[in-house]
């Protein structure tokens, strides 16, 4: 009898020897929304529509280039909505066709949405950036690729420090994102010593591309400050801060000197590489998003090539372990956190044309890892992923 | 009178640097500057910098070290340098993007890495002409050529792999994997085992040659830097067998490795992130590129001791020694 069991597999896996049909087969669903950013004072440079997917669609290209050595295969199956229901809707359908793994690009309602729908599915956020998903309500089968508000805001507060700007004007805008970048800029400010010295909500809805040079300097007369804080994620007025303000000083938030999870000018420990992918894939510069979804593709491979095997809750597992370390070209090896499955990663300082730093700036020391010295650390937050099993 | 002296100036580096022909020199690519710096390796110097193509990186040595070949990633092409004149005498064609290569036993065929095309190119350095192109995965960088000619060696650092290339067919015929990131491979001298870095990883795989599966895996631990920074590169084997030293990349070390035991023995400072390595003739010394802080460190083999730095271009990357 023994003898026969072999032979059996070999002929499966004569059958099995089209790229189709491969020894592991895994299939990852792409889900995106992204909501009218609305009228916008700084319109002239439009943001990519695209932004994530094209992310996405390279690291599938990068992981069927290891997997064709060893008879794996990856394939993206995308879906774009126009509204967060409509977004649900198309999950569903992906769902019933027997996808379990889905990065996600998409806002925080929506996510929430997502995942307590899909229950047996692991979920990769690569477009929310909100805080509470990381801190208050963690869904048990859902991941964070993209950083969040206060990790980026804690990236800015370590060069704040560093460089001695211990006097802020923080400016935010209305919307509700404008409001929580504030909110975890004040909460950087805080934890690296930075005086806020006066806050202005910016209300104007006048044209500013025309008059900034006569409302921005007079807007910006408060106490002195060493640096001015902008709160601005949709880009309406940030823009028109820099050289503006009544103090010559710089500007950095959403604007000016800005942290992000990527940017064109990061380009050493084998970025260059990445860059150089991306641009030839798409036709433009990778941005935060798309490397965001990237290396969220990216991560589901890794463990899958580690496991060979495509189960989301042992995708889930080894991801919430040390043992999954990832390569995202930012100089060190990356991980997730075990409490709120959010990517560790050292987050860059940009300007337009030029990186400034990255942080972890050096000297923020931790216990573990001084990657934790940005956003909410274990104490802080009140999920525990890891003991809540797979 | 002003430009007597100026002209005189500028020629004098060129002229200490064919002034002193018997000399071993070091050759350093300087991946920023397009140039190479040439290291008189009696006076420990710098006695020249030569331009060359754009983002030089790897660099080897024809056998009879008459001719220095050399990767200029961005220029798309390998450039052949002849030493005696130092003048740039032929270039090959390398396929996109070449950022490390290996030259054949043969004296002829040179194996090259395309990091951006996913290939290793093969050419015949005699003709200029491409023998081969073979698919590897993605981002292929690290290159070694078996002493006996008969295996190449490719990483691809995407893909976290080592492809044995048969040199007979100049196809892949078998693949090992390795930890994350694998950036460089070292044949040792018997050619018995292949020793392979990989950097995010941050170990060393030391692989038996004969059925190309590893024997063992090597980690670094050094007091007060963040294993995350460990981040092995270049790795260079005494000819003797006996030691084996490790470039750690931004824990800015090289580990000293019993070759034989495998035991870590010591971890020397060098410069900020350390890339690559080269022996002096005899052993006696050994060059570190640091990439960071543009500076070749020169430890002593002997007595394990860092000795000198000696300023080179910006971003410092492959280094090779003529005798």
């Amino acid at each position: 009898m023994r003898p026969l069991l072999p032979c059996l597999f070999t002929a499966l896996g004569l059958l099995a020897a089209g790229p189709a049909s491969a020894e592991l087969d895994v299939r990852i669903g792409y889900l995106g929304y992204t909501p009218e950013r609305g009228p916008v004072l700084s319109n002239v440079i439009p943001e990519p529509a695209d932004a994530g997917l094209r992310g996405a669609e390279l690291a599938i290209e990068d992981s069927n280039s290891t997997g064709r050595f060893l008879k794996h295969s990856y394939r993206l199956e995308s879906a774009e909505a126009a509204s967060g229901a409509a977004l649900l809707e198309q999950a569903r359908a992906l769902h019933d066709g027997g996808l379990r793994l889905f990065v996600v690009n998409a806002p925080a309602d929506s996510l929430r949405q997502l995942a307590a729908a899909l229950p047996d599915s692991l979920l990769l956020n690569a477009g929310s950036a909100d805080d509470s998903l990381r801190t208050d309500n963690c869904a048990a089968n859902l991941l964070h690729t993209l950083p969040s508000r206060a990790m980026l805001a804690d990236a800015l507060g370590q060069f704040l420090a560093a460089r001695q700007w211990q006097r802020a004007l923080l400016i935010a805008g209305p919307t509700e994102g404008d409001q929580a970048y504030a909110a975890a800029l004040r909460r950087a400010a805080k934890r690296f010593g930075v005086k806020i010295v006066a806050e202005k909500p910016w209300s104007f809805d006048n044209d500013q591309r025309r008059s900034a040079q006569a409302e921005m300097p007079l807007f910006t007369q408060t106490a002195e400050y060493d640096v001015v804080l902008v709160a601005d994620e949709r880009g309406d007025f940030g823009e028109y801060v820099p050289y503006h303000t009544w103090y010559p000083r710089p500007v950095a938030g959403t604007q000016g000197l800005t942290p992000t999870g990527w940017h064109k000018t990061v380009e050493t420990y084998g970025a260059a590489q990445l860059q150089k992918r991306f641009e030839a894939h798409a036709n433009r510069w990778m941005n935060d998003r798309d490397f965001a979804a990237w290396i969220a593709v990216r991560s589901i491979a890794t463990a899958a090539n580690k496991l060979r095997s495509s189960d989301p809750a042992a995708i889930r597992q080894l991801a919430l372990s040390a043992e999954l370390p990832l390569d995202g070209f930012k100089g060190r090896k990356l991980s997730f956190r075990d409490w709120n499955g959010q990517l560790r990663q050292p987050i860059p300082l940009v300007q337009p044309r030029a990186l400034v730093s990255t942080s972890p700036q050096d000297g923020f020391l931790h216990p573990l890892t001084d990657l934790d010295s940005l956003g909410y650390d274990r104490p802080e937050s009140r999920c525990n992923l890891a003991a809540n099993g797979g | 009178m002003h430009k007597t002296l100026l002209a005189t100036l500028i020629a004098a580096p060129l002229l200490l640097g064919t002034g002193t022909p018997f000399a071993a020199t070091a050759y350093v690519s300087n991946e920023k500057d397009n140039t190479l710096s040439v290291i008189d390796l009696d006076k420990l110097e710098t006695v020249a910098t030569l331009e060359v193509g754009m983002r030089p990186r790897g660099l080897a040595l024809s056998h009879d070290n008459k001719l220095l070949y050399i990767c200029a990633s961005d220029s798309d092409r390998v450039q052949v340098m002849d030493l005696a004149s130092r003048k740039i005498v032929k270039e090959l064609p390398s396929g996109a993007d070449p950022e490390q290569f290996a030259l054949h036993p043969n004296n002829q065929w040179l194996y090259i890495s395309n990091e951006d095309d996913a290939l290793v190119t093969v050419v015949d350095v005699d003709s200029a002409q491409v023998k081969a192109q073979i698919e590897v995965g993605v981002e292929p960088e690290g290159m070694a050529v078996s002493p006996d000619g008969k295996w190449a060696v490719n990483t691809s650092e995407t893909t976290s792999m080592l492809h044995w290339i048969d040199t007979a067919t100049h196809e892949l015929v078998d693949n090992t994997q390795v930890d994350q990131r694998p950036r460089h491979v070292e044949f040792s001298q018997d050619g018995k085992y292949l020793w392979a870095s990989a950097e995010i990883g941050g170990t060393v795989t030391v692989i038996d040659v004969a059925s190309r599966q590893p024997v063992k895996t090597l980690t670094f631990a050094i007091k007060g830097v963040h294993p995350d920074k460990v981040q092995p590169v270049g790795v260079k084997l005494t000819s003797d067998g006996k030691y084996a030293f490790v470039a750690l990349g931004p824990a800015n070390h090289v580990a000293v490795v019993d070759a034989q035991t495998y035991e870590v023995l010591d971890y020397l400072l060098v410069g900020r992130r350390v890339w690559h390595l080269a022996f002096t003739p005899g052993e006696q010394q050994l060059l570190t590129t640091n990439g960071v802080s543009g500076d070749v460190s020169v430890i002593d083999v002997a007595s394990r001791k860092v000795t000198k730095s000696i300023k080179v271009g910006r971003y410092p990357w492959g280094v090779v020694v003529t005798p």
